[in-house]
């Protein structure tokens, strides 16, 4: 279907551009002063100094929960790893100090430069042993290597009022 | 000898200083136009000048950066095409006069450095004479988007400056001289006398086409960024780039002295001639360094209200106190002085150094508004169609131009 556009008729005054060209400079400088006068009411934040507070369910960086004890509460059962569309995470199980009761992982690395942050190793895992609430954006770092965490960086990354231990059952 | 040097060199740092001003107003300005906050990290131990320092840091940048000079150009007119923009933009300001002359052991001394009687000609044609440095950049770049701002710049200069031409002869005409000093003088110091009153068709082409003339929005077609990448300057890089940046401020500055100058009763001080700030040379001075004293304190105290502990946590948090304190007490030594001092007894000699002094700033808070409204007007225009811009040029500014000329050679002749 084709439309046709009626063009608008401009009026005498419009048609001169001058007097329009004066309303627009007023309204130009109607912004100036108010945010010479306002500087708090813009909206673009200083970054590094002030920053939005994060929404709550804003996937971040990850961090692996501990137990009561201080123990890591992943079994290395290989759900994420499975689960994890970019193929970022990789784990090596390991026997616990009770062979038949259960695992644990010996390495527990995740490549931050695969990572989609895409949360779907969280929703897998089955003992609330990862969690991606850290609320700390991807750094910048000088090599590659340095984007790719392993277990000793992730099982401390637990942010300052957020607590390590995770009450979940199992 | 030494005089005639000072007087070319003076005008010549001011304007060259005034550059990176501008484009710090530029930068500022648009950002508080459009609820942005601009420049402000680029510190030097804290100090940042409120984003002043982020032009030295462009200085330090372009100076030093790779100058790249591309294969498939015709070298010499491109290394040629910055020089020659950068050149043309200055040598405008030697016509200039930035006070009422004054008589030293019966001797005149201009405040400028050429005293042309044909000064306004002169600087015609060295404004006409920027179009080579864009069209030799445009061409000699061998690039169809830099040749394409060429000729674009070309075209608009040339028609444009025909109106621009009709309606400085209308004003010569009311003025009845050629010579800058003779048309600033015949305006007189009253407001309500200058020519932006009596002419203002005049005063509207000339100030759209000084706008065409420097290239800038709305009518920067020949760099526009939207369909040219860059334009004439697409190809140049480093100091290159940067000449040619520096020579549109040039240009900016150079028009708004113009308008000054031809309209604003470019050096006249507003309801005080010459003669009376002669006469009041002694009480005026007074009442300067006392407005000046004020001036300071208030800045400062107002700098001073904005220092908070912990802002931002690093020397920062200083800034307003390097500023504030010494601003504070030079107003306050200053008005203390001038108090405790009384008014001044000044010489024939100083009470003419006075009137020009205070006639010079007069001055160049007229170019800076101009400035100012270079800017203000770029941040709130779109820019023209082509089409719509050779329409304007011909079709109506060239006939507004010439009716104007009629009509005030009628009244001239009639009065």
């Amino acid at each position: 279907m084709i439309i046709t556009l009626k063009k608008k008729k401009l009026t005498f005054l419009q048609k001169i551009y001058i007097f329009e060209v004066v309303r627009g400079l007023m309204i130009t400088m109607g912004h100036l002063i108010r945010n010479l006068t306002h500087p708090s009411r813009m909206m673009t934040v200083n970054f590094p100094e002030e920053t939005k507070p994060i929404p709550k369910t804003h996937r971040s960086e990850h961090r692996l929960m501990l137990r009561p004890d201080g123990s890591i509460r992943c079994t290395a059962c290989m759900l994420c790893q499975t689960v994890c569309p970019a193929y970022c995470i990789h784990i090596e199980a390991a026997e616990g100090a009770i062979p038949e009761k259960e695992k644990y992982p010996k390495a527990f690395t995740i490549d931050l430069l695969r990572c989609v942050y895409c949360g779907y190793c969280v929703e897998a895992c089955p003992c609330d042993a990862i969690r991606m609430d850290t609320g700390k954006l991807v750094d910048a770092c000088y090599k590659r290597e340095d984007f790719i965490k392993d277990i000793d960086y992730l099982k401390a990354n637990h942010p300052k009022g957020l607590n390590p231990i995770s009450e979940a059952i199992y | 000898m030494l005089i005639i040097i000072l007087k070319i060199l003076i005008p010549f740092l001011i304007i060259f200083n005034m550059i990176p001003f501008l484009i710090w107003l530029e930068r500022k300005g648009s950002a508080y136009i459009q609820d942005r906050h601009g420049p402000n990290r680029a510190a030097f131990f804290g100090i940042r000048l409120g984003g002043m320092l982020h032009s030295l840091a462009d200085v330090l940048k372009l100076i030093t950066k790779e100058d790249i000079i591309p294969l498939h150009v015709h070298k010499p007119f491109y290394l040629l095409a910055p020089f020659l923009a950068l050149t043309v933009a200055c040598v405008t300001y030697a016509v200039v006069p930035f006070a009422h002359p004054i008589e030293i052991n019966g001797e005149p001394f201009t405040f400028q450095a050429a005293d042309l009687n044909v000064g306004i000609l002169y600087i015609l044609a060295m404004a006409s004479l920027g179009v080579y440095g864009v069209m030799l950049a445009g061409w000699s770049s061998n690039n169809k988007y830099s040749l394409l701002g060429g000729v674009r710049s070309s075209a608009q200069m040339l028609s444009y400056e025909i109106a621009m031409g009709l309606s400085l002869i209308s004003v010569l005409m009311v003025g009845g001289s050629l010579e800058l000093n003779n048309l600033v003088i015949s305006q007189g110091a009253t407001p309500w006398s200058w020519n932006f009153l009596t002419q203002p068709v005049a005063f509207f082409l000339f100030t759209t086409a000084a706008f065409a003339e420097t290239n800038r929005n709305p009518f920067d077609l020949p760099e526009g960024e939207s369909e040219l990448v860059a334009g004439y300057h697409t190809e140049y890089s480093s100091m290159k780039f940067a000449m040619f940046f520096m020579a549109e401020y040039a240009h900016v500055i150079m028009a708004s002295a113009l308008i000054a100058l031809l309209f604003f009763g470019g050096w006249q001080v507003p309801l005080m001639s010459t003669d009376f700030l002669r006469e009041q040379a002694g009480l005026g001075l007074y009442i300067l360094l006392l407005a000046h004293g004020i001036l300071f304190m208030v800045a400062g105290i107002f700098l001073l209200t904005w220092f908070k502990k912990g802002k931002y946590g690093d020397l920062r948090d200083y800034e307003v106190l390097v500023w504030g304190i010494p601003l504070v007490l030079a107003g306050l030594g200053l008005s203390l002085y001038t108090l405790l001092h009384g008014s001044f007894d000044l010489t024939p000699l100083g009470s003419q150094i006075f009137a020009a002094v205070v006639q010079f700033m007069t001055f160049m808070a007229k170019i800076l508004f101009f400035c100012w409204f270079f800017i203000w007007i770029r941040w709130t225009l779109p820019r023209f169609r082509y089409d719509q811009l050779m329409g304007l040029g011909w079709k109506v500014m060239l006939p507004l131009g010439l009716m104007n000329l009629a009509v005030t050679g009628i009244i001239l002749l009639m009065r």
